[in-house]
């Protein structure tokens, strides 16, 4: 059951995709884009992650918020059709390498619903006395490997100030 | 199957970063892809009939590591959503840049670019 319905949204998701992708409108595709997100989210919900599930829905709108802003009335002549001749048959030659070695990667992958790290079962088990957090996922992001989350947030702000400084209106004179 | 629907959105994603003119629509490949790999490594983590990674008051903690979805997973997909968001964020700044530069979003029509 739980199965189909994940079949039934990433179906949809791909579908919402597709329009994202072949709209004529700007606007439609990123509110299409928008909907791809939700879907996303519902998924994670199913698979038994509310954590993710929360994010996603708020990261969604501010990606949302921020594609908005940067396409309204920016929207004067919309570019169609797809790249020359040439360049086109070289990224489908690419396209089609990847998929062979993707589609070879996926046969080999364990069933789905089967699979847990071995590391997991350390957590589970000793998650709560070492940490003290009923959540295992804050447990593992905020102790046992709190250095990821500090990287994390040093990506984050590194991008954040690079994208600052790419929209300041005008350099200072120190 | 699911896994295999997966690999149809990452390549959805980039389809459109490898065929498209504008630059938005690139932009818009880059997140699916995003999203596709996000939702591979958390379908990698589920347990069938699994509970969230949460404790209650009343639960067993070995009963529980028996029946809970990998926390491992989530945990990094968490950071990888934030992070995601940040780079679409830069993308899109030197999107609008560009925009004002050129007057456009086509990218065979950016042809003024010196070394």
């Amino acid at each position: 059951m739980t199965e189909t319905i994940i079949l039934f949204l990433l179906a949809l998701m791909i579908l919402g995709s597709l329009i994202a992708l072949e709209s004529k409108d700007i606007l439609s595709s990123v509110i299409a884009m928008g909907a791809v997100g939700f879907m996303l989210s519902a998924i994670f919900l199913i698979l038994r992650a509310p954590d993710i599930a929360m994010v996603q829905v708020v990261i969604e709108i501010l990606t949302l918020i921020i594609l908005i802003r940067a396409t309204i009335s920016r929207d004067v002549h919309t570019v169609t059709d797809t790249r020359d001749f040439l360049p086109l048959a070289l990224n489908m030659v690419l396209l089609f390498v990847f998929f062979i070695i993707a589609a070879e990667a996926i046969r080999n992958m364990p069933d789905f619903g089967t699979g847990l790290s071995k590391v997991a079962g350390h957590y589970l088990n000793r998650g709560l006395n070492d940490t003290g957090s009923a959540n295992i996922v804050t447990s593992v992001i905020l102790d046992y490997r709190a250095y990821d989350t500090l990287g994390e947030a040093t990506v984050l702000f590194a991008a954040l100030i690079g994208a600052i400084t790419i929209l300041r209106r005008k350099a200072k004179n120190d | 199957m699911i896994y295999t629907l997966c690999m149809a959105l990452f390549f959805i994603g980039l389809y459109g970063i490898c065929c498209k003119k504008n630059l938005i629509k690139i932009v818009l490949g880059f997140i699916i892809m995003d999203y596709a790999v996000n939702l591979f490594i958390i379908l990698i983590g589920y347990r069938k009939n699994g509970i969230a990674p949460i404790l209650d008051k009343t639960m067993d903690v070995k009963k529980f590591a028996l029946s809970s979805v990998d926390p491992m997973p989530q945990a990094m997909v968490l950071t990888a959503i934030v992070i995601g968001l940040a780079v679409t964020a830069l993308l899109v700044a030197l999107c609008v840049r560009i925009y004002e530069r050129y007057g456009t979003f086509d990218i065979t029509k950016i042809r003024k670019l010196r070394g």
